[in-house]
């Protein structure tokens, strides 16, 4: 026999409905990512002609930088904004979004180079497919999290959010984090596991 | 004997023994001598892999039928005995939540049939895939296309379409004489089904998928393609014919020989159009300049018993047609209709006819 | 706390508004139905939607079935009758099977969880609009100028759409693309509606409303909603890398240059296994519901229940390559995927026996709901069965692309799901509507419907077995098919006046039916403690609770749930 439960029972706590869409929605993102990297990593080695990974990719080393650094930024700005400090929110927020204009940029640069002088293009081979795919759909979340970031941004400058509004912004920012692991995880299998396949021999 | 006398006889054995090689074999369709084999019940397996598949059939299918029968019994009882009665007091019934031990037992007697069916299941596929050909084995290369099939035997210089010949085996294993397939596409993917000699295959572009038959009985095993592929899939149909050993001896020697040269008026005149129309840059007919690897290969086209994969049977008038039209008999076919006068059909279907 | 009522009994809700009671003016209506973010009206929307799409694919299967009633039949073209089968498949699936569960959940989850309305109410409707526009898109393909032989029109690879039968090559015309971007919308319309329902019953359920004490229906579309998140991506995925072969020549499926045919079945199982469960699962959340109310007992073992859809909806995850047996895996990847099937018969299993466990001892009354449950468990036994037999590989290899798993999945989704609909409608229409269904013309409909469907496809079971393949337009005669065809067809003309009991029940009883109370079946669960039709807000006060069956303690203040839980 179990006494009545409303006697004992803790105050009714749920979770906030705002964390627990933007988690779905990571989730669900997450799964799609999935399915690209397994079909970069399916074909890893499959192509019937070059170029390969190997002969054209080159690390990206300062849009990683600038990529993973404006996740330092992002927090910094939540620090601002935890102690209501508009002035300080706008400034890193906004070198949060310059940093992600810069990755777009410096990731725009790259495939112009690999476009046009490695001659490598999305019907190119196996390889060129899994990687404008993979690399692409990446780089639109980027742009999709830019939009974002900016929308919030002009808001905040023009008065317009509220102070309870803490945890909107919260999620915008727990979305580029997210935005920050996918780019880990495709330039650990993109730049550092696919060019130490070697070239195979004609 | 006068040596005339010797000289004629000789003359004679050798006149006929020129027609027995000159003449082919079988003047119509090869196979029509063995049992027609139409209703491809895969429960009646006439050849060992099939066989392997059916032991395990048989007793999934026992018991699932036999878990059926208790569980359906089950709520046919509960359904009688617990319908509320005409001179039901309305009181609720005992409210029971749930009971451990009960649930205990209709997991644990579950879990004890999976296990059967698991090890059942695994040694079944490692017998049929793992089966290790012999050295000799008939191998066959079956390349599928749209909407025909391909059949190749490299060991013998062999091209042929949509019938697969082989020698019957032995329900011996020591004296089994089982073939081997080599399974290929050349465009989308098809699957080899022939129920009473083998579980089915997929045809793959890219892929070399294997399967292998060891056929007990002799007979004309009728199969289907079994993935979609496309709008004529329904008549992309496989005839597997199993031979005695003689007559697929006998078959292989006819599909050697080259075809007679055509004689008549006719047939000339249908060979002169088949080499100046397309027909060559889809066909291939042995010892000629047509060479053509789109469609089937025609050198032993009367030797089949039907055409268009299974669409019509092989007899005059449906070659007639087909030539006319093929897309009359099997629209979407990548055949087109060649635009042809009924005279220039006429003399084609006389030079094919020759074609044996 | 003892004291305080869950509900204040004394509350009289305002008379809530029925659409179309009152004479509005159609553009009223239809406006409103436009601009609705209310779960109510969206939940009928994505039902009615659902329906109205189920007759159009019921139609097409219909001439399918007389085509195939004699052989070498001319009745259809070849590409008519491959188109039809492409459509049938694909809208019974995202246009009749997902919107119908959506409808349900979006309906019933606010209501059973005791709040006013789901977590993001315009989502919601996005989901919804995003659906019906990608289902209008399909259909619109017929219209799409039909170009050269087969280049327009239809989609008709298939509702599966393997390739490489669907690159450029070989579907030429834009029938494929509307396949591929329709289906791509409405699965964005699912993942919203399943954030949504995340959303919503982990964080909007009433005061003392634990997980332990939601409704199973609660629990299973929640299962349901983490397999749509998890499970939808990779098709949109492998879609994607479809129209990137298509239009910009990328070489994902293209075995010429390396591709592999072999990876679209793979991604697209991946999707497309969980996808059916997905689709059983409301049917199971509807049989839980339903079952104890009409047996007059709770839920035979709930937290078994519960953990038996987890696990379910867990292995779902790894089961895929069942679908592709033939396709020429190892012996270890054959072996695998077979003995992770026949697990999940495992789970699945059980939860057939909980329902008879909760029907044992009960005192069962056979009304609508009832009945169409009791049909739902017979035959998803069936369908269950036909599916272990299917799971032993070799067999699989002899019964793969016949119509022995055509007449498995028809078994399932309409031997099982389809009942478990019907039984759904049946018990919360007066809910939705005030208005009880007809008995006469539900009982037309039940019998009508159920002769027909086992005439229809227990015959196919044997076809099956005697070698015929799926998706064949028409077939050779002497093959030992016919006779079994016929019956099959035949069965298809008693489904349809059954079809059509129903939808005239559903148009009856709106207006003429009897009127319905709060509760008219004598219920357990939170939707029944408001007015029929809820009020736009649900509850005059939200409700809390103490135990699963909240509406049970309020009947039997001497014997409630809390205390036996």
């Amino acid at each position: 026999m179990i006494n009545d439960p409303s006697e004992t029972e803790t105050p009714w706590r749920l979770p906030s409905p705002r964390k627990v869409g933007i988690i779905s929605l990571i989730v669900t993102e997450s799964a799609l990512f999935t399915i690209f990297v397994v079909a970069y990593v399916f074909y890893m080695g499959g192509s019937l002609n070059g170029p390969y990974p190997s002969e054209v990719l080159e690390f990206p080393l300062f849009g990683t930088i600038a990529l993973l650094g404006s996740s330092l930024t992002i927090l910094a700005a939540e620090f601002m904004l935890k102690h209501l400090n508009r002035v300080g929110f706008l400034l890193w927020w906004g070198v949060t979004i310059a940093l992600g204009a810069y990755f777009i940029y410096f990731t725009a640069t790259e495939w112009w180079h690999l476009i046009y002088e490695k001659n490598l293009t999305i019907s190119t081979n196996v390889f060129g497919s899994t990687f404008y795919s993979l690399v692409g759909l990446h780089l639109s979340h980027v742009f999709i999290g830019l939009l974002l970031l900016s929308t919030v941004w002009l808001l905040t400058l023009f008065g317009k959010i509220p102070k309870d509004h803490t945890e909107h912004i919260e999620m915008v920012s727990w979305y580029w984090h997210f935005v920050d692991v996918i780019w880990i995880v495709v330039v650990t299998v993109v730049y550092i596991i696919s060019v130490r396949i070697p070239v195979p021999i004609s | 004997m006068t040596l005339r006398a010797s000289l004629s006889k000789l003359g004679n054995r050798v006149f006929w023994a020129l027609c027995l090689l000159a003449t082919p074999v079988f003047a119509e369709p090869a196979g029509m001598e063995y049992p027609m084999r139409r209703v491809a019940d895969m429960f009646q397996p006439l050849s060992r892999p099939a066989e392997m598949i059916h032991e395990a059939a048989v007793l999934v299918s026992l018991i699932c039928f036999g878990i059926f029968i208790v569980v359906a019994s089950l709520l046919v009882f509960i359904v009688l005995k617990f319908r509320r009665k005409a001179n039901d007091d309305g009181r609720e019934p005992p409210q029971i939540y749930g009971s451990t031990n009960i649930e205990l037992a209709w997991t644990v007697i579950p879990i004890l049939i999976t296990v059967v069916l698991i090890l059942v299941t695994s040694r079944t596929i490692g017998e049929i895939q793992n089966m290790k050909m012999p050295e000799d084995a008939l191998k066959i290369e079956l390349v599928g296309h749209q909407w025909w099939w391909e059949i190749r035997y490299p060991g013998l210089g062999i091209v042929t379409a949509n019938e697969i010949h082989i020698p019957v085996s032995s329900r011996d294993p020591d004296k089994a004489t089982p073939t081997h397939l080599l399974l290929q596409s050349a465009d989308v993917i098809h699957s080899f089904w022939v129920p009473q000699l083998a579980g089915k295959t997929d045809l793959v572009p890219n892929k070399n998928n294997e399967t292998w038959l060891d056929p007990y009985e002799t007979g004309v095993y009728f199969g289907n393609c079994a993935e979609y592929c496309g709008t004529q899939h329904a008549n992309m149909l496989l005839r597997v014919i199993v031979h005695t050993p003689e007559g697929f001896e006998k078959w292989v020697a006819a599909q050697k020989a080259p075809p007679a040269p055509p004689q008549t008026a006719e047939e000339i005149k249908g060979h002169k159009l088949f080499y100046s129309t397309s027909c060559v840059s889809c066909h291939m007919i042995n010892g000629t300049v047509a060479e053509g690897v789109f469609g089937p290969d025609l050198t032993k086209l009367m030797t089949r018993q039907t055409i268009g994969a299974g669409a019509v049977a092989l007899n005059d008038k449906n070659l007639w047609d087909w030539v006319k039209d093929p897309q009359d008999i099997k629209v979407g076919c990548l055949m087109p209709d060649m635009q042809l006068l009924d005279t220039e059909v006429d003399a084609i279907v006389a030079y094919l006819k020759t074609l044996k | 706390m003892s004291s305080e009522t869950i509900i204040d009994e004394n509350f009289k809700a305002p008379e809530p508004e029925r659409v179309g009671e009152e004479r509005g003016s159609f553009t009223r209506i239809a406006q409103e139905l436009v601009f609705t973010v209310d779960h109510k009206k969206l939940g009928l929307m994505y039902i009615g939607s659902g329906l109205l799409f189920f007759v159009v694919a019921g139609l097409m299967a219909s001439l399918m079935r007389i085509q195939l009633f004699f052989p070498n039949s001319k009745f259809l073209e070849p590409d008519v009758f491959n188109r039809f089968f492409t459509m049938h498949g694909t809208a019974m699936v995202f246009l009749v099977g997902m919107p119908i569960i959506f409808g349900f959940a979006n309906y019933l989850l606010p209501l059973m969880i005791g709040t006013r309305d789901m977590a993001f109410p315009r989502l919601n409707a996005f989901g919804f609009w995003v659906f019906f526009f990608s289902g209008l898109l399909l259909y619109f393909s017929y219209l799409a100028a039909p170009g050269l032989y087969a280049a327009g029109s239809a989609p008709d690879v298939g509702w599966f759409a393997y390739s490489p039968l669907t690159a450029k090559a070989f579907s030429r015309g834009h029938s494929t693309d509307y396949w591929t971007l329709s289906l791509l919308m409405g699965g964005i319309g699912s993942i919203a509606t399943a954030i949504n329902i995340i959303v919503t019953t982990l964080c909007l359920r009433c005061k003392g409303m634990t997980l332990g004490r939601m409704p199973l229906f609660v629990w299973l579309f929640l299962v349901v909603a983490f397999l749509v998140i998890i499970a939808m991506p990779p098709l949109s995925a492998c879609q994607i890398m479809l129209l990137l072969d298509r239009y910009l020549g990328a070489k994902f499926f293209d075995t010429q240059a390396g591709g592999s045919a072999v990876l679209w079945q793979h991604f697209f199982w991946i999707f497309g296994h969980p996808e059916v469960y997905i689709l059983i699962l409301p049917g199971f959340a509807i049989a839980s519901e339903v079952i104890p109310v009409f047996s007059r007992k709770p839920i035979f073992g709930y937290p078994i229940m519960v953990a038996a859809s987890v696990m379910i909806a867990f292995i779902s995850l790894g089961v895929w390559a069942h679908h592709m047996f033939t396709v020429g895996m190892t012996s270890m990847g054959n072996t695998f995927f077979a003995i992770s099937t026949m697990i999940i018969a495992i789970p699945t299993g059980i939860k057939i026996f909980n329902w008879l466990g909760t029907m044992y001892g009960g005192k069962i009354r056979f009304d609508l709901p009832m009945m169409f449950c009791i049909g739902f468990l017979f035959q998803f036994l069936i369908a269950g069965l036909t599916g272990v037999m299917l799971s032993v590989a070799p067999f699989d290899w002899q019964l793969s692309d016949s119509y022995f798993v055509v007449a498995h999945f028809h078994y399932v989704l309409i031997g099982g799901l389809l009942y478990t609909i019907f039984a759904g409608i049946y018990y919360w229409y007066p809910k939705a509507f005030g208005k009880m269904p007809s008995t006469k013309l539900g009982h037309w409909h039940f019998w009508l419907f159920t002769i027909g469907f086992h005439m229809t496809f227990l015959p196919q079971h044997i076809s099956g077995f005697l070698g015929m393949p799926r998706r064949i337009f028409t077939y050779e005669a002497d093959r030992g098919w016919e006779i079994w065809n016929q019956i099959s067809t035949i069965g298809v003309f008693i489904q349809m006046p059954g079809i059509l009991f129903f939808v005239g029940n559903l148009i009856y009883s709106y207006f003429k039916g009897e009127k319905a109370g709060d509760d008219p079946w004598d219920a357990w669960t939170l939707e029944w403690s408001t007015t029929s039709p809820p009020p736009e807000y649900n509850f005059a006060k939200l409700p809390e609770v103490k135990s699963r069956r909240p509406l049970w303690d309020l009947k039997h203040p001497e014997d409630p749930d809390w205390k036996f839980e």
